[in-house]
């Protein structure tokens, strides 16, 4: 088995006033030992929901409503929380949070919340732990002086270090990150994207890294997958999606859509907006946004098509 | 043309104080000048805490200034009182958008009357504003604007909701608008359409925009010029293509290395990263504030404070080492 994780049929609805909305609508993929993927997707795509789902930390409105997460070929959807708390939260699948540098517990020693893990679930003495932090600090490029911190006393990139310290202390082999830098200069954005790809090489992490900043999947994923309306449209390896053209018309413009620095090319933008997940419209989810769309697109949901070794679209374009 | 707005050695500082030992000052605008044109944006770019923000406040007098002078269209309004500002219209002339665009709406008023309350403020009369109301909404394209004067806030999209920050900032007819990261909440595949929209408002109205970013590469489709900013000094500043293509300051080349472009290959290198972070503007380096994190700072850097001087045609740096990376005798990165 070369999988860390596979995902099967996945869908996860939001109950809402105005009906179920799916968030996540059919969700397919693997990931492979070692892998990094890329979920590429703007806001309402349904990419953090995934991600929740895979760390069984969906909010109380959300339900899971088919599929399975199998890790290490156990579906781990159908194991009861707390099981799946004591045997894969952190220790086999963890997770960098959105937005997680700004929820740190402001009373507590830096140190002591990487360290809490080692206590209550890994069975550490007080000492074994402190040390182990320590050198988590140490190895996400901080001086080890930094346990007594509190995390008012550290800049936003330093905070985001210390989180990622807290997502690996307990040895995880598959690594969620959402969004890890949305929130800092890009100069400080490049020192962190650095560590995470030493990270990633030193750990042999199976990595996902939800964004939706195609530049910044393309620093760290060797596969990417682009989400629309709850659901995958395309993927392929970095090199095919972004690297020869993108096969799907989403993908193609979302590519457009972003200001280069060299070249000539002027940023396109894709008029419209994402579909409403509590009724989305009939046919392709991207069928009122498409600039090639035909009869087919508004009536029929179009199925992922092959279109290249280990690359799929989903797209009437393909078909036939 | 017509210079817009003037900001002349321009300084912001605060009193902060800390503690038992008394007070400190905190430099945002250590000495900022700067010029915008009719039908011209200046794009100011740089790091959290560079200042930017403060700079844009500063200009409209939205926060007061320490010394230095600020000319709108010639006339100093650097100590006028608000309400001379206010009669004298200058209020009017100058607004602007901000860059959350669901905090920015209030989420009971429509759409109609969010975009008209400043006419309102203003004393305008009702069919002017109506009109008013109309023009500034077919020209940020929400259109059919009587489709839209009745929705709320909620009922449209980030993209759809910044038209009407924009649209609002339009109704008094401003001649300067100080845009201040407009399009970084909004989603990459609408960004486009805000900032090539802005920029075609600028030429119809005839407007002068100061551009607000952290990410240079907007910067480029938007702005004729840039100014890089380092803890309340101008760096680096000049015509778009030229310092965009020929960065001369340090810290510009390795703002410009850091931006990242959708390329495969980058999971095969590592990105160049400007060591460290900004350095506390309570207590900045002496010399050129840079050189901490400078990649080529000689001893000169330590001690003595480099002036903005022209280098090329219209591009200024304030550097000591200008020269030799001009000529390639010294390299950055």
């Amino acid at each position: 088995m070369n999988e860390a994780l596979v995902v099967e049929g996945l869908r996860v609805y939001y109950r809402t006033e105005r009906g179920a909305v799916r968030a996540v609508d059919d969700v397919s993929f693997g990931l492979a030992r070692g892998e990094s993927l890329a979920i590429v997707g703007e806001s309402g795509s349904g990419k953090s929901t995934l991600g929740l789902t895979l760390i069984r930390a969906l909010p109380t409105n959300a339900s899971i409503i088919s599929g399975h997460v199998y890790i290490d070929g156990e579906d781990t959807l159908s194991l009861n929380l707390a099981d799946f708390r004591r045997r894969y939260s952190w220790r086999v699948i963890a997770m960098v949070f959105q937005g997680a540098m700004n929820s740190l517990n402001p009373v507590l020693k830096v140190g002591e919340q990487i360290a809490e893990p080692l206590i209550y679930n890994g069975g550490a003495s007080r000492e074994e732990a402190r040390r182990r932090a320590m050198e988590m600090i140490e190895l996400v490029g901080l001086p080890r002086e930094f346990y007594y911190r509190y995390p008012h006393e550290l800049s936003g990139g330093m905070r985001q270090r210390i989180v990622i310290a807290m997502s690996l202390v307990m040895n995880p082999r598959i690594l969620i990150l959402d969004e890890p830098t949305s929130a800092l200069d890009v100069t400080i954005q490049a020192q962190i994207i650095n560590l995470v790809k030493d990270l990633i090489e030193r750990f042999s992490l199976s990595v996902i890294f939800i964004t939706h900043d195609v530049s910044l999947a393309s620093d760290i994923a060797d596969r990417i997958m682009v989400m629309y309306g709850g659901q995958v449209v395309e993927l392929g390896s970095a090199e095919r999606v972004l690297g020869e053209a993108p096969k799907h018309p989403y993908t193609e413009k979302l590519l457009a859509s972003i200001p280069r620095l060299r070249g000539e090319t002027i940023p396109e933008f894709i008029p419209g907006r994402p579909p409403d997940l509590a009724s989305p419209p009939p046919g392709c989810r991207f069928h009122p946004r498409c600039p090639y769309v035909f009869d087919r697109c508004m009536r029929e949901e179009p199925p992922l098509f092959k279109v290249g070794e280990g690359h799929v679209a989903r797209c009437w374009l393909h078909g036939e | 043309m017509e210079e817009v707005i003037r900001l002349e050695n321009v300084k912001k500082y605060y009193d902060v104080r800390s503690g038992l030992l008394g007070s400190k000052i905190l430099k945002a605008l250590d000495g900022v000048t700067l010029s915008i044109w009719k039908k011209e944006t200046m794009a100011v770019v740089g790091e959290s805490g560079c200042g930017k923000s403060t700079l844009g406040r500063v200009s409209l007098r939205l926060l007061d200034l320490t010394s230095g002078r600020i000319l709108f269209k010639g006339q100093d309004i650097s100590k006028m009182k608000e309400d001379e500002l206010r009669e004298k219209s200058f209020r009017k002339k100058m607004q602007i958008i901000f860059q959350d665009p669901y905090s920015s709406l209030n989420p009971f008023m429509r759409i109609g009357d969010i975009v008209a309350e400043p006419l309102e403020i203003h004393g305008y009369h009702r069919e002017e504003i109506k009109e008013t109301v109309y023009r500034a909404l077919e020209d940020v394209k929400l259109v059919p604007p009587e489709e839209f004067v009745n929705r709320y806030p909620h009922e449209l999209s980030g993209g759809q909701r910044q038209r009407v920050n924009i649209a609002r900032a339009l109704v008094l007819g401003p001649e300067y608008i100080v845009a201040d990261e407009p399009v970084s909440m909004i989603d990459a595949s609408s960004r486009a359409e805000i900032l090539l929209l802005l920029k075609s408002i600028r030429d119809s109205r005839e407007m002068g925009v100061l551009y607000i970013t952290h990410d240079i590469a907007t910067a480029r489709y938007v702005a004729e010029r840039i100014a890089v900013m380092y803890l309340g000094e101008i760096a680096e500043t000049g015509l778009t293509p030229s310092v965009l293509k020929t960065p001369i300051h340090p810290y510009t080349i390795m703002l410009l290395n850091s931006v990242p472009e959708p390329d495969p290959a980058n999971r095969r290198r590592r990105r160049l990263a400007i060591k460290g972070e900004p350095p506390s503007p309570l207590n900045p380096p002496s010399g050129c504030k840079f050189h901490t994190r400078c990649p080529v700072a000689i001893e000169r850097c330590r001690t003595e404070k480099p002036a903005l001087i022209e280098y090329m045609p219209r591009h200024f740096v304030a550097c000591h080492r200008a020269e030799e990376i001009m000529r390639g005798t010294t390299s950055v990165a």
